[in-house]
Parts: C-alpha cells; sequence; structure tokens
C-alpha cells in the first residue's frame, strides 16, 4: 500500500475513533444521568414532626425520605448527651432508624433501654451509640433537622444541626 | 452472485442457502466427548435445560406482573396466583426453579474443581463459568425484589447498602443505584428491566462463550487423561467405535444426557407441584414496608454461606472478606500451582482440601440461616469464615508441594 493511502487510511479510522469514543461518553453520561433520582423524589426530601406529643421513653417512629425516624422524648434518668436534642427542658434523641451497619430497622427495647437490630445483633444504647464489638461501626445517624417552636423539619440544617456537623456529632 | 443449482428437496434448499448440515456436523456429530464420563458430566445440560424452563415460566408471568410499587404484590400474590389461570404453575415453576438450578450450579463447579476441569486449557471455561455464577446470582437476586414483599424490600435495602463501601459512606452511590433515598418505585422498574432483559441477554452471551471455550480444549474425563481427539475421531468414524476413546456429542452423548435430565426433571417436577414451600419464603407474602424490619432477615440459601462471610466480622472487614470470598474462586486456574489434570483422590492432600471446603461451605451456609443471638453459632461461623478465607493460601502450598502424576493415559 502507498505511503500517502495508509496516512489517509489511518487518519479515517482516528476519526472515526473519536466520533464514536465522544458518542459513547456521552451515552454513559446520559445512561448515568437516567438512574440519577428524579426531581421529585428529591424535592419530596422534607418532612416536619411534632415533639410536643411524645411521651417519655415511648418511640415514636416517623417517616422522612422513606426512612424510618426514631423520636424517643427521654427520661430524666436517661444518660444525657451532646447528640439530644433539647427543645425547653426536655431532650429528645431523634436519629435516622437504621442501622449503620447494613441497614436494617433496629427495635427498641423499652425495658432494656437499647434499640436491638435482628439482623446482625447490633445494639444502640438510648443516645443511639452502637455498642462496640458489635458489627455497627458508628452511632445511629441524626438527620439533618432545624428547630421550630416544638416542631422539627427534617432535610433544613438548622443552626443546632450544624453545631453537631461541626462538633463531628452528625454525619 | 455465487452459483446456485436447482434444489430437488426442502433439505437440499436450506442445506445451500445456510449450510445446516455443516452446523449439524461441527455442533453434534462430530463434535466428540471422551467415554470416561459419569452423570455429573450431564449438569451442564441440566442448567441449560433448566434455564429454559426459567425462560418460559418468566414469560408467562411477564404477562400479568405489574412492575409498580403499589401493584407489584397484588399482580404476584393476587392475580397471577389466583386469577389466571395455571398461573400457580408459572411462579412456582420459576421459583423452584430459581433455586434448583444454583444446586446444579454448585454440583457442576465442584464437579470441576475435584476432576481439575479448570486448567491446563480449560482457564476460559472456568472463568466464564464464574461469571456465569456472578450473572445467575444478579438474576436471582433482582428477580427476588419483584414480588414486592417484606423480604424483597429489606434484602434490596442490605444488598444495595453494600455499596456504601463501609466506611467509604457512598450513600450517593447507593441512592444512585436505587433512584431513590430506600428502595421504591424507581428501584424495582430499574430492577425489573435487569431481571427481564438486561441480565437474560448477558446470560445467554455467557452461555454461548461457554460453550465456545469448551471445544478446543474439549470435555474433561474421570481420568484427566490426556486425548487424542483427532485419531480417536478417524477410529470412531471408521466403525471401530469400541476402540474409539470418543463418542458423538450427538445421538451418543445427548442420549445420555437426555437420560440424566429425565430424571433430573422428575424430581424437578416433584417439587413444582407437592414441594414448592421451600422456594417461597413465608415472610415475603408481606407486603414490603420501609417501617417495618422482619424479625430476623436471611437470603436464600444459596446465598447463605458468602451472606455468613459477612456476618461475624465488623462492617469494613466483613466488606473486604465479602469481596474476596466473592473473587476468590474466580483464580482456581492460578491459585492451584501443580499441573496435574486429576480427580482429587489422585493428587494427594488436595482430595482433603476438597472436602474441607465443601463441609466448610455446608457450615457456613448453615449458621447463616441462624438468627444472630446465640454466641456459639457464632463462633462457629466465624471459624467457618475464617477457615474459608484461609483455604485460598493453603491450596497455593499444598498443590506447589503436590507431586507430578506420570501421564499413562
Amino acid at each position: 500500500m502507498k505511503e500517502e493511502r495508509k496516512g489517509r487510511r489511518d487518519f479515517m479510522g482516528m476519526a472515526l475513533g473519536a466520533c464514536a469514543a465522544v458518542g459513547g461518553v456521552g451515552a454513559l453520561y446520559a445512561a448515568k444521568r437516567t438512574w440519577d433520582p428524579l426531581p421529585s423524589v428529591k424535592a419530596a426530601g422534607f418532612t416536619t414532626i411534632d415533639l410536643s406529643t411524645a411521651k417519655p421513653n415511648e418511640l415514636v417512629i416517623e417517616k422522612w425520605r422513606g426512612k424510618p425516624i426514631f423520636v424517643l422524648k427521654k427520661t430524666p434518668q436517661m444518660k444525657e448527651n451532646p447528640r439530644d436534642i433539647v427543645i425547653g427542658s426536655d431532650r429528645f434523641l431523634v436519629t435516622i432508624g437504621l442501622c449503620t451497619h447494613l441497614g436494617c430497622i433496629p427495635a427498641y427495647q423499652k425495658d432494656n433501654l437499647l434499640f436491638f437490630c435482628a439482623c446482625h445483633g447490633g445494639k444502640f444504647d438510648t443516645s443511639g451509640i452502637n455498642e462496640p464489638g458489635l458489627p455497627p461501626p458508628s452511632p445511629l445517624e441524626i438527620p439533618p433537622f432545624k428547630i421550630q417552636g416544638t416542631k422539627l423539619v427534617l432535610g433544613e440544617e438548622g443552626p443546632e444541626y450544624k453545631k453537631m456537623l461541626a462538633d463531628g456529632i452528625a454525619v | 452472485m455465487a452459483h446456485f443449482e436447482k434444489a430437488n428437496s426442502l433439505g437440499e434448499w436450506f442445506e445451500q442457502r445456510i449450510g445446516l448440515s455443516t452446523l449439524n456436523r461441527v455442533l453434534n456429530t462430530e463434535y466428540w466427548i471422551p467415554k470416561d464420563i459419569n452423570f455429573l458430566w450431564a449438569m451442564g445440560m441440566l442448567l441449560a435445560a433448566t434455564f429454559g424452563l426459567l425462560v418460559i415460566s418468566g414469560i408467562f408471568l411477564l404477562m400479568y406482573y405489574k412492575p409498580d410499587s403499589n401493584l407489584a404484590f397484588d399482580s404476584v400474590n393476587y392475580t397471577i396466583m389466583s386469577q389466571v389461570g395455571y398461573g400457580w404453575l408459572w411462579r412456582h415453576i420459576h421459583g423452584v426453579g430459581a433455586s434448583i438450578i444454583f444446586l446444579v450450579i454448585y454440583i457442576h463447579m465442584f464437579t470441576g474443581i475435584y476432576y481439575g476441569s479448570y486448567k491446563r486449557g480449560r482457564e476460559l471455561i472456568w472463568l466464564s463459568g464464574m461469571a456465569l455464577f456472578v450473572a445467575f446470582s444478579a438474576e436471582a437476586f433482582s428477580g427476588y425484589m419483584l414480588p414486592w414483599g417484606q423480604m424483597s424490600y429489606w434484602a434490596g435495602m442490605v444488598i444495595t447498602n453494600l455499596f456504601s463501601g463501609g466506611s467509604l459512606e457512598a450513600y450517593g452511590l447507593v441512592e444512585w443505584i436505587r433512584g431513590d433515598y430506600v428502595p421504591g418505585d424507581a428501584f424495582l422498574t430499574r430492577f425489573f428491566m435487569l431481571h427481564v432483559l438486561l441480565l437474560p441477554l448477558a446470560i445467554i452471551g455467557l452461555i454461548v462463550f461457554h460453550f465456545g471455550a469448551l471445544r478446543l480444549p474439549h470435555v474433561n474425563n474421570q481420568q484427566g487423561a490426556e486425548i487424542d481427539f483427532k485419531e480417536a475421531a478417524e477410529l470412531y468414524k471408521a466403525g471401530k467405535k469400541k476402540e474409539s476413546k470418543v463418542i458423538p456429542f450427538s445421538p451418543v452423548f445427548l442420549s445420555k444426557d437426555v437420560f440424566v435430565m429425565g430424571v433430573y426433571f422428575i424430581l424437578f417436577f416433584y417439587l413444582v407441584f407437592y414441594n414448592f414451600e421451600f422456594a417461597m419464603d413465608p415472610v415475603n407474602f408481606d407486603p414490603a414496608d420501609g417501617l417495618k424490619t422482619p424479625a430476623h432477615i436471611y437470603p436464600e440459601w444459596y446465598f447463605l454461606w458468602s451472606y455468613e462471610i459477612l456476618r461475624p466480622f465488623g462492617k469494613d472487614v466483613g466488606l473486604v472478606a465479602f469481596g474476596i470470598a466473592q473473587l476468590a474462586l474466580f483464580f482456581l486456574p492460578f491459585i492451584d500451582r501443580s499441573p496435574n489434570v486429576a480427580p482429587a483422590h489422585k493428587r494427594g492432600l488436595f482430595v482433603v482440601w476438597f472436602w474441607v471446603l465443601i463441609i466448610d461451605m455446608i457450615v457456613l451456609t448453615a449458621m447463616g440461616k441462624l438468627p444472630p443471638t446465640d454466641p456459639t453459632f457464632a463462633l462457629i461461623g466465624k471459624l467457618a469464615a475464617w477457615t474459608f478465607l484461609a483455604l485460598g493460601p493453603i491450596l497455593v502450598l499444598i498443590t506447589s508441594f503436590e507431586k507430578k502424576i506420570g501421564k499413562g493415559a
């Protein structure tokens, strides 16, 4: 084959390859975006819960972004913790009710004052702290919240939540 | 335009245009299988047949199934099970088939390991077989989501959470896979797509590759003997069938296969008609509820061994151990350092290793089914998990020192 013709074929091959590559990357990006959560799913990410009706040592389960939210009004005997949400003189544990191991819902054992996860045996105390040596690697997560009187808006970041973030309590 | 003569028969007409007899010769009548084999060599055809049954029953289920988180549960448990004529039949074939196909896959895999059918030219068969195992696992998992019961939902939750990578906390990736913060409608429809289209296509492609990879190295035999297939084929074709070490795939090998298949399908349909409950978890007859975890979550029996490897460790170590367990078997042809292709009982310590592996996987399976509350069983599970992880390096060691067997066959 003549040199001149070989150069021309190489060029055509590379041009075709480059166009196909650009198209391929574009298609991959479109595929990635198609798998993204829809805007309607994202927009439904805010929930308001009322804390004034909660009773001490009685777990209330709310729902936020499809996930269960544990709300536990603490009794005075329960240990205080910087993770507590304080409203007036009341202290609340508010966490996402999913085990930090693999996402099962731990059950609250009222008499033992602990959350027990049936999937892999994880335990959390009334401040949501995981018992060491068991599968869960970290405490129950605190969802983004904003205090409005006796109400809590989940999904919004209020000053108390931002302080927890800064202190490394929330993630 | 190529030259065509007028055809004298329908067969000849096709022969001119598509060369069916060549195809038949290459794939059937002159595809040579060793004589020295046993019923375990029929597992591949059992798998192909069971996969066929799954496809056929799946097609009928697809006619009434609704991939919608509000409708899915009833479309399966009400419409298909009690309204559609013989809908129960397709569902039970599909459920039992999905469970039994893994039993046959495991037998097929361990047959390959026992007879050394994964090395010395057969590496691609092993690798494509393992890829098929992964694809079937994904197919089983995605299918398990579809009835949208409690076990579907929570298995989906737990398994997709694995992708957060433990302390990496890649929740963005998890939400991307789900298309939502939790498994929801978007999750159900995309897993429906994977289950009925993308994964079956991948499986069919892999099966073709798996068969193709078998062609040049040929099927192994009970002694791992090297056979001159050309010479043996000439003997057979010359009418010296007794002296030849091989038989053609069709009709001779296939007729043996069909016999094993007959026995297998008696058992299979006995299960479909009379004992299908084992493949239908009772917890999955409660509709999915994101606010209520079942008391005890466990996967189907065929995933229990790898689930148990995940369980006794902390989150990160567990994930790493789980990852190793999923990939370890892929490397078998390369960590087995011995050149011998022979049945395990002729390979010294290898036979011990083989049975320890089987027993260990059975122990892991049994422990994986139990709730995580009993410390004795948790300890047994942990020991079994460590044993599994240790078996890899041990194999390298014992096969490095394995005596070479002379090939007199």
